[in-house]
């Protein structure tokens, strides 16, 4: 099972420059999970995601020092993420890009792919 | 009538933390017991200390985990019934019931634990208790579980009162608590502070001493 790893932007910007320019699909989520107002009332839940959103992007960069930033520049819009962490290329050469808490809790993944994810 | 007990969840976890004592006492008494769990709990939020999973591979592992708990918990028959975390509620509620409804003729429970619709706090909870509930109201009132809910929200007593049944899981409780080790990749958090107090500290006693259900009341039987 292949677990994320700490982001190195040098190495993720040249897995970013491979999708360039490809008809790629993406994965993009954020979460403050499920009972967060459950167990404070005084915040909100909050939960997007897109899955299998088929993109085509001209430009694409990592930003920042950590947690790191995500920009895709698209046809006729952005993809953009924030806080991410964690990364890694699975097996089926899809970029898997995450921001976890302390807990090792997920708040918001940026994947992107060749093929639909399942 | 020869006891049997369905149990109709929306995530691999709800069992444990719900009803792990009650299905566990269930099987020492030798009634048949069958869990349908409607997803994965593919869009967990926790992925492990140190990160043992990703949004991809939580689906297989939470799936490995399930099966293992069915074990534990000696729990004959395991249904995972396909549908996608966080996507209950957006199902066609008559379909949903339908599934429900064909798995409840064919088990015949004679107890049937679901989560209370509108108190169960996670939109998939209520969505599963709901079509459960839309279910068996379908069947005729002699033909109808008991139905024991799971309720949770801050405001369940408020509007539901207290629970109807209280069960003592005492002699149970380790086989609770393996169980819910056993879902490591979502409970890792919790049997940390298990383990550092052990089970018998005064936030666990309600836990792994007794579980709490309401009998979900049908119009038509009042």
């Amino acid at each position: 099972m292949e677990a994320l790893k700490p982001i190195d932007p040098i190495r993720v910007q040249k897995i970013i420059d491979s999708f360039l320019h490809k008809e790629v699909y993406i994965h993009l989520e954020t979460t403050t999970g499920a009972y967060t107002s459950h167990h404070n009332q005084n915040s909100m839940t909050i939960v997007a995601f897109v899955r299998n959103a088929k993109i085509t992007f001209s430009q694409g960069k990592i930003k920042g020092t950590g947690p790191y930033r995500v920009g895709l520049k698209t046809e006729e819009g952005w993809v953009y993420a924030e806080g991410l962490t964690d990364y890694t290329v699975d097996e089926q050469n899809r970029l898997l890009m995450a921001g976890h808490d302390r807990d090792g809790k997920l708040a918001i993944a940026l994947q992107i792919s060749e093929t639909p994810f399942s | 009538m020869e006891e049997r007990l369905l149990v109709i969840l929306p995530h691999p976890d709800d069992e444990s933390f719900g009803a792990a004592g009650l299905i566990a006492l269930k099987r020492k008494a030798n009634v048949p017991v069958t869990y349908a769990c409607c997803t994965l709990g593919e869009m967990g939020r926790s992925m492990g200390k140190p990160l043992i999973a990703n949004r991809e591979t939580l689906k297989d592992i939470r799936k490995k985990e399930l099966e293992q708990v069915a074990k534990i918990l000696n729990i004959n028959d395991l249904r995972m019934l396909g549908y996608r975390d966080k996507t209950l509620e957006f199902e066609d509620e008559e379909k949903l019931a339908d599934h429900f409804e064909q798995i409840i003729r064919e088990v015949k429970p004679t107890l049937l634990v679901t989560f209370y619709p509108g108190y169960a706090v996670h939109p998939d909870h209520n969505a599963c208790g709901e079509a459960v509930i839309r279910a068996v109201k379908r069947l005729k009132r002699e033909e109808r579980p008991t139905v024991y809910c799971i309720a949770f929200s801050n405001d369940r007593f408020e509007h539901i009162g207290e629970p109807d049944v209280e069960i003592d899981i005492s002699e149970v409780a380790d086989i609770k608590i393996q169980a819910l080790k056993a879902h490591r990749s979502q409970t890792y958090s919790i049997v940390e502070k298990i383990e550092e107090g052990g089970k018998d500290l005064p936030q666990f006693q309600q836990f792994f001493h007794k579980e709490t259900f309401w009998i979900y009341p049908f119009d038509d039987e009042k």
